[in-house]
């Protein structure tokens, strides 16, 4: 009986908190930073029960009927728990950090309580045994997230979340529409029943390819496939762990997974490959990746080359399960892991040199290693794993998405990961030079904008240590591939399980 | 569709069972005498008194869950009142009764702050009350229009009352057009009715299903019936009076009025069409056509208004639009397609109600603490008043129909009525109804949000108050879920086991 409950815990360790942390008053900072804490870390070990039992073969589901048709259904398969465990690791970090930035701001008691239930709908999502449950979470995720991007309550954010909810709800509709298309035309489709459609006579093949496109467009807003990822960019008004969230773990991420479930689990990659449906998404991930990185080198302060590079990257994702065969599989699902990892690592450090010394320009970054080392060492791991240099995670991703392109019979798709690894290199190593090799003001050259020592080290250690951690992590991701529970064993599990009968 | 309504029932009905009906509509009248003559500063009494009034509907419910529905026929003189309480009847009478629980928890703390006034105003707001509470239970049970005339009649005169009731110029202006047009939907109504009896001689629902045939008479008689209606419901295009009577009204009668009084006029008017022309899908049609433009009307102009009231006001003539949707897939259509538009929409009509309640008292609770009626005079609320500002919030994810509320499950099955029926442009209304709410609702939650505000004077209200609204806009969003359980209830239809 327990096992059923397994995932409703873990999803209440997140939902819970809200309220709780509505209801305590402003000024209980350490109260509430213990609650959070104590709520990340049970969540990470529940999950990590999760992931042991799904080793053992064990099985986790709950569910009731909410309309007769309808099923709400949380269950636990390889998939889901790597977006679980991703989400859950990097809410622990992200929850420190936040804490640390923070620090004296007002309203972080609404900020906290929206932080843990954008947390509960991420883990809402990886665990959602069907269609409806995944649109239930997803929309509740846009919802939790509009009030973190108007924080700061100035006009440019109050714009940037107008923008950012005018994409995503519209967006959420024309999913709502394609989810409710598929319960007419099949009804419940809980995910890996793939058959329900296989066996779906071929008359009914262009309803199928319309609503996968229907679906497509619906998803593809919080992936930030381009053309519709304008929102992403503008939403850089957030607040750095706000801007973590969104682009490494939550938002962007909640497209590409959805996306995936699409593809492997509602459709089954079999059938999507037959409808000609994967050659759509090469060719939108092939542009998006392009459009991103090409866009990315044209701007001139950090956070906005971040966004652009996570548009870029976030594609891979998407490239990777497009190219029919294993080894695609595996390199997009590792990059789901990798790329939360190393870009939660930049954020962070973006946020560090804003938070202590006032950085927010590519071109103020001179000399920033000396003052800052080891945040510019995350950042410069984080960076490198972009641009996939071994040994860091991103790496790992490219090799498969490389593999995965021959096994598909697209050799082209080499091409376009070089192009786009020169892309990356040309944008990221520009500000790796800046970082070490030029001097600034710790050089005693010009002054740093807006210097503020927060902390003993070279910034409050609440700010520093996950940065370092999630660094360490991205580092390890791609060292220790080979073993178990890495991210890579995991996508090889996910992709045994939908290539072998 | 007919058994639906629990119109036709072959059970005899038992002592206890028409006790408990005929105290349902008494009981509420009673209290809201006894309320005028105690006037109440505190909330418990009453609420004390809705709970008792609550109590004769909690010892029917287990009898019609078990025995299926009960009908009874009243001897009055020459006239025969029929009644019945079927799962429908349930479920509507106990959001009647638990909204008319929750105004009227809210308004002893809303009189003391917002009303400082010792005119008669307050006196007459119990008696009111209970008398619009008797009547809505009247229109849910009855089964025959005259009971129905009595009902509606009743109603539309409370409800001009209870409009009435703060005094001041601008609300005596918009109640007074709202009486006049309230008493021309009557007369309307009155004279369908009255060609109805002169044609087939009888007037209870049943039996004018088997007798009555389509032909001129029945046409008119429907076009009458339905206008009269219509015009009750504030549907498109017959809706300017609403905002008007909402902005001047007190916050629990709003509430009220827009969750319940401008459903009884819709759910007659559904009734009607169910029974006498259950194949009108040309007609359904005109109806959810004036739903679309209603859902497009209502949601564009709750975006552009100035005032906090209207924008909630206009919500509700946005959202009746999904209801009357419910014509075209409920009339003519498939049994497939209809029992999913049949959960659909009373599922609607029940998250609406919470929801716009919910919304009412939030905003009434708003406008209270700000001292603004504007939506710009919400700058920096966010921080102030988390509390009105959630419930607000809660609410609004209903109204607009995203997940979990019961707007969402609610439009989900609308949704999937349509794409079933091939009614491709309900789809399209529903979409771009979705979009407007959000744009409106959210449109208040920008304000809001702005922090670089002075800090301005402003009056906190009673934690109870906002409470009660939280109360019901969380509702609308657990039933989002846990909406098999009122499904369930309208499973009892009738007509047998």
């Amino acid at each position: 009986m327990s096992q059923a409950w397994l995932p409703l815990i873990t999803l209440a360790t997140s939902l819970l908190v809200a309220p709780l942390i509505l209801l305590l008053p402003e000024r209980a900072w350490r109260a509430r930073a213990a609650l959070n804490l104590s709520a990340a870390l049970l969540k990470l070990l529940l999950v990590g029960l999760m992931v042991v039992g799904l080793y053992q073969g064990r099985e986790f589901a709950f569910g009731f009927t909410v309309v007769p048709g309808v099923e709400f259904l949380l269950r636990v398969d390889a998939l889901g728990m790597m977006f679980a465990g991703l989400s859950s690791l990097l809410w622990l970090a992200t929850t420190v950090y936040a804490i640390g930035y923070l620090e004296d701001s007002p309203n972080r008691k609404r900020f906290f309580a929206f932080f843990s239930l954008c947390v509960a709908s991420t883990i809402g999502i990886s665990l959602a045994g069907n269609l409806f449950t995944f649109l239930l979470f997803y929309e509740l995720l846009t919802l939790s997230t509009y009030p973190l991007v108007v924080h700061r309550g100035h006009p440019a954010g109050l714009a940037a979340g107008t923008v950012y909810l005018r994409y995503t709800l519209t967006g959420g509709l024309v999913l709502l529409l394609g989810v409710v298309g598929m319960h007419a035309l099949v009804g419940d489709v809980t995910f890996g029943e793939r058959e329900m459609l296989r066996d779906l006579a071929p008359s009914y093949h262009p309803l199928l390819i319309g609503l996968f496109l229907v679906m497509l467009l619906g998803l593809g807003v919080k992936a930030a496939l381009v053309p519709l990822h304008g929102w992403l960019p503008r939403a850089m008004v957030a607040p750095a762990p706000v801007s973590a969230l969104l682009h490494a773990v939550a938002v962007v991420k909640a497209g590409a997974f959805g996306i995936v479930r699409l593809v492997y689990d509602v459709y089954g990659i079999q059938l999507t490959f037959e409808l000609g449906l994967l050659t759509v998404l090469t060719v939108l991930s092939v542009f998006t990746i392009l459009y991103g990185s090409i866009r990315a080198l044209a701007q001139q302060e950090l956070k906005p080359r971040l966004a652009y590079s996570t548009i870029s990257q976030v594609s891979y994702i998407v490239l990777g399960i497009s190219l029919f065969g294993p080894f695609g599989t595996i390199a997009g699902l590792a990059h789901l892991m990798h790329q939360g990892l190393m870009k939660v690592t930049l954020f962070y450090c973006a946020g560090n040199y804003a938070e202590e010394l006032g950085i927010h320009r590519i071109d103020e970054l001179d000399g920033a290693g000396r003052r800052m080392p080891l945040t510019s060492l995350a950042f410069t791991v984080g960076a490198l794993g972009m641009i996939g240099l071994p040994p860091v995670a991103g790496f790992i991703s490219k090799w498969y998405l490389g593999l995965g392109a021959v096994q598909a019979g697209m050799p082209w798709v080499i091409g376009v990961l070089v192009a786009s690894s020169l892309l990356n290199a040309a944008y990221f190593l520009p500000i790796l030079h800046r970082l070490w090799f030029r001097a600034g003001p710790a050089h005693g050259k010009g002054q740093w904008p807006e210097e503020r020592c927060l902390g003993r080290f070279e910034t409050s250690g609440w700010l520093l240590w996950p940065s370092l951690a999630t660094a360490l992590f991205s580092l390890l991701a791609g060292l220790l591939a080979g073993l178990p529970f890495s991210p890579l064993d995991l996508a090889t599990l996910v992709a045994t399980e939908e290539y072998l009968p | 569709m007919i058994e639906r309504l629990g119109l036709v029932t072959t059970q005899l009905p038992t002592t206890g069972s028409s006790v408990m009906a005929l105290l349902v509509v008494v009981l509420p009248l009673l209290l809201g005498v006894l309320g005028a003559a105690c006037r109440p500063k505190r909330s418990w009494p009453a609420v004390l008194a809705s709970l008792l009034a609550l109590l004769p509907l909690l010892t029917l419910t287990p009898l019609v869950v078990s025995q299926g529905t009960q009908a009874w026929v009243l001897e009055l003189g020459g006239l025969m009142l029929h009644w019945r309480a079927n799962g429908l009847t349930l479920l509507l009478l106990l959001l009647t009764q638990l909204l008319v629980l929750a105004s009227a928890a809210y308004a002893p703390a809303y009189l003391r702050v917002a009303v400082q006034a010792q005119g008669r105003g307050p006196a007459w707001l119990w008696p009111l009350m209970g008398l619009l509470a008797a009547s809505l239970s009247l229109i849910w049970l009855a089964a025959d229009l005259f009971t129905l005339y009595i009902g509606l009649e009743l109603m539309g005169l409370s409800a001009v009352g209870l409009m009435l009731l703060p005094g001041r110029e601008d609300a005596l202006a918009a109640g007074m057009r709202y009486l006049l047009l309230a008493l021309i939907g009557s007369l309307a109504f009155l004279l369908g009715v009255a060609l109805l009896l002169g044609a087939w001689g009888r007037l209870d629902l049943a039996g004018l299903a088997e007798t009555v045939e389509a032909g001129p008479v029945l046409w008119v008689a429907m076009a009458l019936l339905s206008a009269g209606l219509l015009l009750k419901a504030a549907a498109f295009p017959l809706h300017a009076w609403l905002a008007p009577v909402h902005g001047s009204a007190w916050t629990p009668v709003s509430a009220l009025h827009a969750a319940l009084v401008i459903k009884a006029s819709f759910f007659i008017a559904l009734q009607l069409w169910l029974v006498f022309a259950p194949q009108a899908a040309v007609a359904a049609w005109v109806v959810g056509g004036m739903g679309a433009a209603a859902v497009v009307w209502g949601g564009l102009l709750a975006w552009r208004v100035d005032k906090l009231k209207d924008v909630v006001a206009w919500s509700t003539v946005s959202q009746l639009g999904y209801l009357l949707i419910a014509f075209p897939l409920l009339i003519g259509t498939a049994p497939a397609v209809a029992s999913i538009a049949w959960d659909g929409v009373w599922l609607q009509l029940l998250a609406h109600s919470l929801a716009k309640a919910a919304m009412f008292l939030a905003v009434g609770n708003l406008m209270l603490a700000t001292g603004e009626s504007r939506v710009s005079g919400l700058a920096g609320a966010s921080r102030r008043f988390p509390l009105a500002l959630l419930s607000f919030g809660i609410a609004a994810i209903s109204l607009v129909g995203l997940p979990p509320s019961a707007g969402f499950t609610a439009k989900w099955l609308l949704l999937h009525a349509a794409l079933a029926a091939g009614q491709w442009p309900w789809l399209l209304v529903l979409a771009v109804g979705t979009l407007l709410s959000a744009a409106y609702v959210f449109r208040v939650f920008r304000y809001s949000f702005v922090e670089d505000v002075e800090l301005e004077d402003y009056r906190p209200v009673p934690l109870r108050m906002d409470l009660i609204a939280l109360i019901l806009a969380v509702a609308s969003l657990v039933l989002g879920l846990a909406a098999t359980w009122p499904l369930a209830l309208l499973e009892i239809t009738g007509g047998g086991p």
